[in-house]
């Protein structure tokens, strides 16, 4: 079934292409963040750092 | 696992780690859900397909408000009970709240343009929503200007609490001037106006973009309780580099004056 969006075509499929690029942008910049910083805690390990109560930085249950 | 233990951020990112996976599959199954509704629903008698921008406009534009609402609730948490994770739920929010508004903004703007011939009014509706979108910004560089986290938390607390002000005024806008912008007619006194076909996508698609931004926070709140464990640990470096090469000039100044001696 082909579906049918009349004359404003356009309008309809850009707003849904809108809302789904700036969800992945939201999706991919958590991401990412995330791995930066799991990353930067892995480093801090690496460097002997460890938080007061005596776990690893990385110490993320 | 009521609100106390929750404040320990500790078990904080051992809930997140057992609850986003969960929350992120069933966001998913609801969106493919609400889609498919959405792509169904017949065409309205006035707007032709058009209405199908409506299933992603209004679900945005309710959390555009929603999320200032979570944001002030998290702010008198800052102000009020001094929870740990308040501040990390209202800065995590923030950017998500700002994406859902400009998308509420630029939908209903592409709604706008076929049905009343312009991208744009300044109307009572759209200009509050475009105050809401700025206010967003505005408390996402307060965030970034202040590098004390504690600091900021208290300044950007008020600042939500302030703008939470623009709430009712975005809702109420409708009713209150005489607006381009239509009335409510989902949550309306006397219950919808909406008929099934149209209603029954929309609250689906609501309730997908509400499960959107739950994962979505839950997410961003774990990163930023990480940020802040990578800020006092690399302050913890910083300082012990401190002391130590303090301690190395001085036992060297101890070393050169009982040579001089």
């Amino acid at each position: 079934m082909i579906m049918s969006l009349g004359p404003y075509a356009s309008f309809i499929v850009t707003s849904y292409a809108a809302v789904a690029l700036v969800v992945v942008i939201l999706i991919g910049w958590i991401v990412l963040d995330y791995r930066s910083q799991t990353q930067r805690l892995r480093e801090l390990d690496r460097s002997g750092v460890t938080r007061r109560s005596g776990r690893s930085a990385v110490d993320t249950p | 696992m009521t609100l106390i233990d929750l404040a320990n951020p500790t078990r904080f990112l051992a809930l997140t780690a057992r609850v986003l996976p969960w929350l992120a599959a069933a966001t998913v199954i609801l969106l493919t859900i609400g889609l498919y509704q959405s792509a169904l629903a017949p065409d309205d008698y006035q707007q032709g397909a058009t209405v199908k921008i409506m299933f992603i406009h209004v679900p945005n534009a309710w959390l555009s408000m929603f999320v200032w609402g979570v944001m002030s609730i998290a702010s008198l948490g800052t102000l009020v009970w001094r929870h740990p994770l308040a501040d990390v739920a209202a800065k995590a929010a923030a950017p998500i709240g700002a994406a859902f508004t400009f998308l509420a903004l630029l939908t209903g703007s592409l709604w706008g343009r076929p049905m009343w011939g312009t991208y744009w009014e300044w109307d009572a509706r759209l200009t509050s929503v475009l105050i809401l979108f700025l206010m967003y910004l505005g408390l996402m560089a307060l965030w970034r200007a202040v590098d004390d986290p504690s600091r900021a938390a208290r300044a950007a607390a008020v600042l939500t609490l302030v703008g939470a002000i623009n709430l009712p005024i975005i809702k109420f806008s409708v009713d209150w001037w005489n607006t381009l912008h239509q009335p409510a007619s989902v949550m309306r006194m006397g219950g919808s106006s909406l008929d099934k076909s149209f209603l029954i996508p929309l609250l689906v698609m609501a309730v997908a973009f509400t499960l959107l931004f739950v994962t979505l926070h839950l997410a961003a709140m774990r990163n930023e309780i990480l940020r802040r464990r990578v800020r006092s640990l690399q302050m913890m470096q910083a300082s012990r580099v401190a002391f130590s090469s303090e301690m190395g000039t001085g036992s060297r100044e101890e070393t050169a004056s009982k040579g001089a001696a």
